[in-house]
């Protein structure tokens, strides 16, 4: 996601000469889609988190008004949307902090190597995330050389990885990674190496300099990033369901059972309703805090 | 110590691509292996059983198909409505930009559980039956916001003094399209193309809502957890990577070997 403060003279100065027109006739098919198949099914949430249950027919409900759905759903599950925010906020914290070196090296020091590290940082999209999570199965096992290592120092209070929250967090810092060192690249690359070096000159330590100059300049990065980690990784259900135990259930695991093994569908719309809710109010509020409106 | 300090950066960089290429390692090596019992999670002895016959398990393979034929069908149609709509927003003024944009930005902004699950709840109100079609509907719906970004991102890096120099030729604006926007817009498309095969083919949960019995691979490979996963599955997974890796790197390579001869051709030094 390239957060775009880009050429607004070259756009119009293009765009002017062309009719309104042709410009609505070319976002028809797409935006027609995206309402259909986005905006729609969104509304149907709603309205199937509002049905009532059908006397004597099991997973079949008729057009109502229970609001009670949402307060079934929050009593039932609310441990699980904890979890969500708290698991999914812990591993965004550590994929910035993971993000931010090689961000910072691919885009100032990576040289000829530039384009190949980039290649390499979204290379793992190619291969099957469900297998790249069952691989940290191995990686982390009770018998594995990560877990022997831990212990040994005594710093596992299960004295395992594996099927803890430790598990699940690391999964969920693994896996969106490449969507937190993307967009910080982005807004790192846009930076005139000139600026860093002004900052050595002026500043005595180079901690300084990076945290006067860099660091605000990248902060559209830091925003994208954080998003594009915290959205997918506060909605997931597999790194808990395959790194975690029963017990580290997230939101998305609620909705997924609820979904498709209950048939519960009131009960599963108000979850992925609030859900939905809950992560846009977090988004348009960091927005509007971190003054980064042009986000797309 | 001091050499430390100043390539500490680079080292933590180099750590940390090695961290996200750790479990794709172990998936290739798994590859290769002959696991005792069905959990294929723990190194037993060197096999090149998978591979040689590749589609030996049943379902393997024709999810795996499916999943390409999904892809295909998804990101074409996707890239091509992608596309259109980031030329309509880097190139034309009209009202409702600002909805526009938000209903692009929303769908990335939406976890996976919430698309894939009221897509269902449309379908299943609808009674429409759930499988290739619900699939690849579900797929397009959520590529096309990241084609729109990455082919926006772009027109915008596009120096807008080539079309001008175009216009000032006398090419019209269909001959000024040809033959210097579209072919100077056409990596961008095609990466944003490839980006967009690569999250519709490894797609899990919202395929998971709307696929009914459709099996494709990632569904397979959840589906077969439980009783374990063949050893051919991580064999077609490690082709795909090393084949988009191949392919990724040979366009980069390319690319490279162009810029260089052309600045060579008008004489600029690097």
């Amino acid at each position: 996601m390239a957060t775009t403060t880009s050429t607004p003279v070259a756009a119009t100065s293009v765009s002017t000469q062309r009719r309104p027109r042709t410009g609505y006739l070319l976002l028809l098919p797409g935006i027609a889609w995206l309402a259909v198949f986005f905006v729609v099914p969104i509304i149907t949430l709603l309205i199937t988190s509002l049905q009532a249950p059908v006397p004597g027919r099991s997973g079949v409900y008729t057009l109502g008004f229970e609001v009670s759905n949402y307060a079934d759903a929050l009593s039932a599950y609310w441990p699980q949307f904890i979890r969500s925010f708290v698991y999914a906020s812990i591993a965004t914290i550590l994929a910035l902090l993971l993000a931010y070196p090689l961000a910072y090296f691919i885009a100032f020091k990576a040289g000829r190597w530039r384009a190949l590290m980039l290649v390499l940082v979204v290379a793992p999209f190619f291969a099957s995330f469900l297998l790249r999570t069952y691989a940290w199965r191995t990686i982390l096992s009770d018998e594995g050389a990560i877990t022997s290592f831990f212990n040994a120092l005594n710093l596992l209070p299960d004295n395992r990885i594996l099927n803890t929250p430790i598990g699940v967090v690391l999964g969920l810092t693994y896996n969106f990674l490449p969507f937190m060192i993307l967009p910080l690249y982005a807004a790192l690359e846009k930076i005139d190496p000139r600026l860093i070096e002004a900052a050595n000159d002026l500043y005595a330590r180079p901690f300084t300099g990076f945290r006067k100059v860099i660091w605000p300049l990248s902060l559209p990065g830091v925003v994208a990033g954080t998003l594009l980690t915290f959205i997918p990784a506060s909605g997931d259900f597999i790194n808990a369901r395959l790194l975690g135990s029963p017990s580290d259930s997230m939101v998305g695991t609620a909705i997924q059972v609820n979904f498709l093994q209950f048939r519960d569908y009131p009960v599963a719309s108000a979850l992925s309703f609030i859900l939905m809710a809950i992560i846009l109010t977090v988004v348009f509020i960091y927005i509007r805090r971190a003054g980064t409106e042009d986000l797309v | 110590m001091r050499w430390l300090r100043r390539h500490l950066i680079g080292i933590i960089a180099i750590l940390v691509l090695v961290y996200l290429f750790v479990p794709i390692a172990v998936v290739g090596v798994l590859s290769f292996n002959s696991p005792v019992g069905k959990y294929n999670t723990s190194w037993n002895e060197f096999s090149i059983d998978a591979w040689t016959n590749i589609c030996g398990v049943p379902g393997v393979c024709s999810s795996f198909v499916l999943s390409i034929q999904i892809g295909l069908f998804a990101t074409l149609v996707a890239t091509i409505f992608g596309a259109m709509i980031a030329f309509a927003l880097v190139r034309y003024r009209f009202r409702g930009r600002d909805t526009t944009n938000l209903l692009i930005f929303l769908p990335m902004a939406t976890p996976e559980v919430v698309l894939g699950s009221s897509l269902l709840a449309l379908f299943l109100n609808l009674a429409f039956p759930l499988g290739f079609w619900t699939v690849l509907i579900a797929h397009i719906m959520f590529t096309i916001s990241f084609i729109v970004v990455a082919v926006k991102a772009r027109l915008q890096g596009m120096d807008p003094r080539l079309e001008e120099a175009s216009r000032d030729l006398y090419a019209n604006p269909a001959a000024t399209f040809r033959y210097v926007t579209f072919p100077l817009v056409l990596p961008g498309i095609l990466g944003a193309a490839l980006l967009g095969f690569a999250l519709s083919f490894d797609d899990f949960i919202i395929t998971f809502f709307n696929a009914g019995t459709l099996v494709t691979f990632p569904v397979y490979i959840w589906g077969a957890a439980q009783r374990g996963i063949p050893v051919q599955a991580y064999a077609l997974a490690t082709l795909v990577f090393l084949v988009a890796l191949v392919f990724v790197l040979v366009v980069q390579w390319i690319n490279h070997r162009r810029r260089r001869s052309l600045e060579a051709a008008v004489g600029i030094s690097t």
